[in-house]
């Protein structure tokens, strides 16, 4: 009864999330009538596209597992607000996440500053290192939250047996970590290669030119300035043929680890010696000040503004708050719903799983021109300005926390799916006595990330945007544009403390409850 | 939520009782209507004149109007850029201003029909005195730049500003171009989408110079008191830009869109322009030009491509920049 009742729901949001995706997709090409040809470029473009894709993604992860295994292994004053500090970057809107990096790395930044300053070569941040510099600062600490995740899912009393048994570190490596690492590692890094895929705000800032463009950039283009929907509709089918690829590679190898129920206590890892010891230490740190040097150099820019902030700038905080926390909320029942049918459906499974991978692979600009074109027959755009956001927030956050939710879910089903049975234990009263205390951690974690990528979010509202709807993200670009940089930055640093905000608050209520 | 279902109701009661008061819908850009925008002062300034509700929509300009076609609610769009008026045109919204347009002070020949200068600039390289004593001379100075020093620029395929510059090269090196930015190549520190965030990357001291306009420093002396920003002036020309005012053929308030056609060109409208949108006034005598702008140092060499030309140059000069900043 509960599980074909959950299958029904999730077969359902799989359906809506779909429809949103695709839809406009649809009604773009529609419009436009022709399937053109790739242009002159397109090839290169390509090319640029996946090659630093799968170069960020590749690097995120290798970087994240010692770090995720150095902080799943000490305890140290400090440990918790670390590990939530340290996801920040990932809510950064790109806008101000690559100030912060030129801050520190760019021409006249901290680090070539006290390069100089000791008669050493500088180096450049512009060119496709930048580019990949960049994205393993946003995506790291998504890699690092997942594994670690990952860490904390075995149960606490695998460990006390492995060290009962006298296993000595690799062999704890080998019956532990790796089968864990080999179930959430293809996750972690297909969820970064997409998002990599069509990011380009990044790359043509600090790509350095033409050479570094993105398939995103061309429709941005297309879209845009061209307004030629056929070769946006057509890029960004490329963008989908692409993310279809990456999902079906990863149904194929992804596994469900199988440690078995534990009691739910909070594992205590033991490792002892030096060398291990100056590995984890070495590894906080370096990932420490190599994301929190950026949000420094953010809030020292943005603090002086922050005095003198507008009226406008609160208002349009205001309208950012409210559409994040409806967007959460909605996201974490759709997310929820999509990954406890995948964890137990026997067919279709595969098809939900690709179809909640499928906003990532998204282009904003098409997914919005093609929302437009549906709306426009039957309301006003500008009226719909903060629900359409809303809609959209939802579908790009969706994969996310799904995918944070899934392993999770897997594991609830595998490990109390018969007991549950056995109990009798069905609906709301299963969802309140085993789902939720048992997933508490990743849906608060989860709840905190789609809040902040909410409130980062603007790709999408500017064709229905009117004054009364402008988030604060629109507003900065809009103090930006009016040659009001610091102002712009005070609003920047208010968009960052408000995500993080959020984060943190989500965050915290999920650890808090978890029984985990 | 809740509070914004209440308010649509209120609003929807408030438009009912107001029924009387006809609307101007004016299409704009997303910078216009914020405080620090032209868009305030031009909404009182009409009312106050109207007696109508002007109602600014702001959001992307061109690629809205084509999407909604005959079915757009705008009476008048403000903000298209020149480069992209023969796109604008060829969409058959837009019907003639209807405008004596003997009051226009901009440097070029406007016999457009159709649309109206609102402001102008030209497109330069902008530095910093306190970083760069001597500035290049010249464009084909640009050509020559001494080691180290470097520049941000904008994407011609992603802005206006980058488009505007890739015109500019293309109108005085013709089939050089393409060398032009070859030898420029390697001082390009990078590229941005868009214009704020290559102006960014200047005033954070990334950069020795970006491309943007001649109207730049006025920000800068005006509204900061800072004189060290100032644009390189070459005797080659400079390329004229201008945002437009369109009226839209269906307007359901033709009278009304008419009547704001007319002032856009009154010196009411036109004193507005410079300190709010930090660009030059189209149709104001030097001598009335607010206090300072007067003294802002501008190219005495004009270029300007027509329509037609700039639409039949534009694939063929993006190309040459990209495939030469590509290597």
């Amino acid at each position: 009864m509960a599980r074909s009742a959950v299958s029904v729901i999730g077969a359902g949001v799989a359906a809506a999330v779909a429809a949103l995706v695709l839809l406009p997709l649809v009604a773009v090409l529609w419009r436009a009538g022709v399937w053109p040809a790739l242009a002159t470029g397109d090839a290169q473009a390509l090319w640029f596209t996946l090659w630093q894709a799968a170069v960020s993604a590749g690097l995120s992860c290798l970087l994240a597992v010692p770090v995720a295994r150095a902080l799943a292994r000490r305890q140290f004053f400090g440990r918790g607000a670390l590990i939530t500090l340290m996801g920040a970057p990932f809510l950064l809107p790109t806008i101000v996440a690559v100030m912060g990096l030129i801050a520190v790395f760019g021409r006249s930044g901290w680090v070539n500053q006290g390069l100089a300053a000791v008669g050493l070569p500088t180096l450049t941040v512009y060119g496709a290192q930048g580019v990949i510099l960049a994205h393993v600062f946003l995506n790291l600490p998504l890699a690092v939250r997942m594994i670690l995740q990952g860490w904390q899912a075995i149960p606490a009393e695998r460990f006390r047996l492995a060290e009962s048994l006298g296993f000595a570190p690799a062999q704890v490596t080998r019956h532990l970590e790796r089968p864990m690492l080999r179930a959430v590692l293809p996750g972690a890094c297909a969820v970064i290669f997409v998002i990599c895929l069509t990011s380009f705000a990044i790359a043509l800032t600090l790509g350095g030119g033409p050479g570094a463009t993105t398939v995103e950039l061309a429709i941005y283009q297309a879209v845009r300035f061209d307004f030629n929907l056929g070769r946006a509709a057509m890029l960004a089918g490329v963008q989908f043929l692409l993310c279809a690829l990456v999902a079906t590679l990863i149904w194929r190898v992804v596994a469900t680890p199988g440690f078995g129920a534990g009691l739910g206590r909070a594992p205590v890892l033991r490792v002892q010696g030096a060398l291990p010891l100056a590995i984890d230490v070495l590894a906080i740190a370096a990932a420490a000040l190599f994301l929190l040097g950026p949000l420094c150099a953010i809030a020292l820019r943005g603090a002086p503004g922050l005095g003198e902030l507008p009226p406008a700038v609160w208002a349009a905080a205001g309208r950012s708050v409210a559409v994040a926390l409806i967007s959460t909320l909605l996201t974490l029942v759709a997310s929820l719903a999509l990954a406890l049918s995948v964890a137990e459906a026997q067919r279709g499974a595969a098809v939900m799983d690709g179809v909640a991978l499928l906003p990532l692979a998204t282009s904003g600009l098409v997914l919005g021109t093609g929302l437009f074109l549906l709306v426009q027959p039957w309301v006003l755009p500008s009226r719909l300005a903060l629900g359409v956001t809303v809609a959209v927030n939802v579908a790009l956050s969706l994969p996310f926390v799904y995918r944070l939710l899934l392993p999770e879910a897997r594991v609830l089903r595998a490990d109390y799916g018969r007991l549950s049975e056995s109990l009798h234990l069905q609906g709301l009263a299963w969802l309140r006595l085993i789902a939720l205390p048992r997933l508490a951690r990743p849906l608060g974690f989860g709840a905190g990330l789609a809040a902040a990528l909410s409130m980062g979010d603007l790709g999408v509202i500017a064709l229905f945007a009117s004054d009364q709807s402008a988030t604060l993200p629109l507003v900065v670009q809009g103090l930006m544009a009016s040659y009001r940089l610091d102002t712009a930055a005070g609003a920047a640093l208010l968009l960052v403390g408000i995500s993080f905000g959020l984060f943190w608050a989500f965050d915290f209520w999920g650890r808090r409850h978890a029984a985990v | 939520m809740k509070t914004s279902i209440l308010a649509t109701g209120l609003s929807c009661l408030a438009l009912a009782a107001h029924a009387e008061t006809p609307v101007l819908t004016v299409y704009a850009g997303e910078y216009f209507t914020s405080e620090w925008g032209p868009g305030p002062a031009i909404e009182s300034g009409f009312e106050a004149i109207c007696d109508c509700d002007l109602e600014f929509s702001t959001g992307d300009l061109l690629p809205r109007l084509l999407l909604e076609g005959e079915r757009t609610q705008a009476d008048v769009m403000i903000g298209l850029s020149t480069d992209v008026l023969a796109r604008a045109r060829d969409s058959g919204l837009f019907a003639p201003h209807g405008q004596d347009l003997a009051a226009l002070t901009v440097p070029v020949d406007w016999p457009d029909d159709t649309f109206l200068p609102f402001n102008w600039g030209h497109t330069a390289f902008v530095y910093d005195t306190t970083r760069m004593a001597t500035p290049p001379a010249s464009l084909e100075a640009m050509r020559h730049l001494p080691d180290g020093i470097t520049v941000v620029i904008q994407d011609p395929r992603t802005s206006i500003s980058g488009l505007a510059m890739v015109l500019w090269v293309k109108a005085v090196y013709g089939d050089q171009a393409g060398a032009f930015w070859a030898d420029l190549a390697p001082h390009v520190l990078t590229v941005t989408k868009g214009w704020s965030e290559s102006y960014g990357l200047f005033t954070s001291g990334e950069a020795d110079m970006v491309l943007s306009y001649t109207t730049s420093p006025a920000y800068h002396m005006m509204a900061e008191d800072d004189q060290t920003k100032q644009a390189a002036l070459f005797p080659e020309g400079h390329y004229f830009m201008a945002e437009t005012v369109g009226k839209i053929a269906g307007t359901d308030q033709p009278e009304l869109a008419d009547r704001f056609m007319a002032w856009v060109l009154t010196p009411e409208f036109q004193k507005v322009v410079p300190a709010a949108n930090w660009s030059l006034p189209s149709a104001l005598p030097v001598a009335d030009w607010p206090e300072g702008w007067a003294a802002l140092p501008l190219p005495e060499k004009v270029l300007f491509l027509t329509e037609d030309e700039a639409e039949s140059l534009r694939v063929e000069a993006v190309e040459e920049w990209r495939a030469a900043l590509s290597q």
